[in-house]
């Protein structure tokens, strides 16, 4: 810019930096410059907002996990240093081995789930047929509404007495499954649930993936007699590996802390079914008023979605150095 | 194509039949599949226009539609889904007031922490949203903005941000830097360069942006389940909560409500598909 200073319109457009006219050579330099001022001017506001509602919440979820932070602190200001009670009271609860079982099956097989119907209609919309670009999106559906509208879509679905499905297997002669309301099979309800919000999301990124493998590499492997299973094996599969993991580390960090769709179905039950690591950090905060707890609980949350983040920037350095 | 062996022709003709058939087949299978996907929201706009006394047992077509959910919807939920538009309203403008200059500068800008940023970025987008709650619960009660407007607005703009970043920065990248240098020597300031020459070129990206900070708003219902304590302020998504609270006592009207309440997703899903399409992939993998 220094270079370029006897244009005009470059000094106009230094006008209200009063001192940078006539003062050239007395210009501030560096960091300070007024330049680097704009530019960071820029990204002010969204380093400002990641701080207070990102940085700040887990900086305060941590200290209030070593609180006695209740109701009461609200009215007295109060919150007792309790050190790591907080956590012995998490791990010692009748509650919390049955939660983080819940949470591992519930992570597990959904995952499980949305990734391999995902990955079979990411292929087959692969094909590319009339109509498969509006198909395709059309599947978007699903992961787009509000969860709490799927939740009460299937709330009717799933109803023990009335709902559809109960009717549909009735059909088959399969009594009905009190879906939402036995111990038995809730967790599996809930499960169901969330692979269909899923399924969309996993057709999405896998079909991207598949996109990205060269047609020639087919053809080649066509001519070595590949194809069908053995095409997938050998050419689809090792080609799509990275876009698989993020596909799957991704899926893990979204799933473990899905709460809109189980207070909507279940609520955590019947008699505690369906109660998760999330559910029960929510229920401790928001409906016993044991803040304290539910920081700690969701501190454990955080720590398990910490190290899948780590092995997810692992996966994806490359697109992130991009 | 007229010289050539009359068998020779015949015989690519039948392969081409053989493929048409094949993609025809395939156009069906699909079909199929999207109305398997489909089925629960079907369901949903059947149940909503079933006769409200009718409890579930529901036809498979709604033959005599009913509106009495959706009066009995409207009765309701009519202010609450006000609250949500203007909610998710104010959120899109949060969302892009604070992440296009972002973006802007962290496609364009050589800053040296850009890498720490992105990283920043990308774990935010992963913190889950009960740690969010629990700390903003605190917050929002010393500085009054439980049961606010402005307070779901700044909480609901957190679904949005690190991904409308991620998203209009992999636009703004793309723009030529001898562009804004050009407008730069033309005596375009930053400040000008971004919005007159930046903003449009990356115009799609933010409508897409844009797009998801609103559906990511109006679905909130985490920050609207824990930062609001009374029904002064109330977003659907807490009112459906409610209805289903206790035994249902009206399913044509929750159905109704849930089928207000996913308008907005299935009406950008046809109009504005090209947006939502880029954002699906956008945000999550880069």
């Amino acid at each position: 810019m220094t270079s370029l200073s006897t244009d005009p319109a470059v000094a106009s457009s230094q006008r209200s930096g009063a001192t940078s006219e006539q003062g050239a050579p007395k210009r501030r330099q560096g960091f300070w410059a007024r330049e680097n001022i704009t530019k960071i001017l820029f990204v002010v506001p969204a380093g400002l907002y990641l701080v207070l509602f990102f940085g700040y919440p887990v900086v305060k979820n941590l200290i209030m996990s070593m609180q006695d932070y209740t109701t009461k602190t609200f009215f007295t200001g109060e919150a007792p240093w309790v050190g790591f009670q907080n956590y012995v009271t998490v791990v010692s609860s009748n509650l919390f081995w049955p939660a983080l079982l819940n949470t591992a099956l519930f992570t597990v097989a959904c995952i499980i789930g949305q990734f391999v119907i995902g990955l079979a209609l990411a292929s087959f919309f692969n094909r590319h047929f009339p109509l498969s670009r509006f198909l395709r999106a059309m599947l978007l559906l699903p992961w787009l509404l509000p969860l709490i509208v799927a939740s009460a879509t299937w709330r009717s679905i799933l109803d023990q007495d009335s709902g559809i499905l109960n009717q549909f297997l009735g059909t088959f002669g399969i009594p009905a499954i009190p879906w939402l309301t036995s111990p038995d099979v809730a967790l599996l309800a809930v499960i169901l649930v969330n692979i269909w919000v899923g399924i969309p999301f996993n057709v999405t990124l896998l079909y991207g993936g598949l996109q990205d493998i060269p047609e020639e590499l087919y053809e080649a492997g066509e001519l070595d007699g590949a194809t069908g299973w053995k095409a997938f094996r050998h050419i689809t599969w090792p080609n799509l590996r990275p876009v698989v993991s993020v596909v799957l580390i991704l899926g893990v960090v979204y799933t473990i802390k899905v709460l809109d769709i189980i207070l909507g179905l279940t609520n955590g039950g019947p008699a505690n079914a369906t109660q998760t690591i999330a559910v029960r950090s929510y229920q401790e905060s928001f409906v016993n008023f044991e803040f304290g707890v539910g920081a700690a609980f969701s501190n454990i949350l955080i720590l398990i979605s910490l190290v899948f983040a780590v092995i997810y920037l692992r996966a994806n350095r490359r697109a992130v150095d991009e | 194509m007229t010289t050539a062996p009359l068998n020779r022709s015949s015989v690519r003709g039948s392969a081409l039949r053989r493929r048409a058939l094949k993609t025809r087949g395939s156009t069906l299978l699909g079909i199929l599949f999207l109305a398997i996907m489909l089925f629960p929201i079907y369901w949903m706009v059947n149940a909503s226009l079933q006769p409200s006394g009718n409890t579930l047992s529901a036809d498979f077509f709604p033959w005599n539609p009913s509106f009495d959910g959706y009066e009995k919807a409207i009765a309701d939920q009519g202010r609450n889904l006000l609250t949500s538009l203007i909610i998710a309203l104010g959120a899109v403008g949060v969302t892009l007031v604070i992440a296009a200059p972002a973006a802007y500068a962290l496609a364009q800008f050589k800053f040296r922490w850009i890498s720490w940023a992105m990283l920043a970025i990308l774990i935010a987008q992963m913190i889950p949203g009960v740690v969010i709650a629990n700390a903003l619960y605190a917050a929002y009660n010393n500085l009054g903005l439980l049961n606010s407007i402005p307070g779901l607005i700044l909480a609901d703009a957190s679904h949005a941000i690190p991904f409308a970043i991620l998203v209009m920065r992999a636009s703004m990248m793309s723009i030529p830097a001898s562009i804004i240098e050009a407008a730069r020597v033309d005596g375009a300031g930053q400040i000008r360069a971004f919005i007159s020459i930046a903003m449009p070129i990356a115009k799609n990206a933010l409508i897409t942006a844009g797009l998801f900070a609103f559906l990511f708003a109006w679905s909130d219902f985490l920050f609207a389940l824990t930062l609001t304590t009374t029904d002064e302020v109330r977003p659907v998504t807490l009112g459906i909560y409610q209805y289903l609270g206790t035994q249902v006592s009206n399913w044509s009207a929750v159905m109704a409500t849930a089928v207000l309440s996913s308008l907005p997703a299935i009406v950008l899903l046809v109009v504005a598909q090209k947006y939502i399409a880029a954002g699906a992939t956008g945000g999550a993998v880069k």
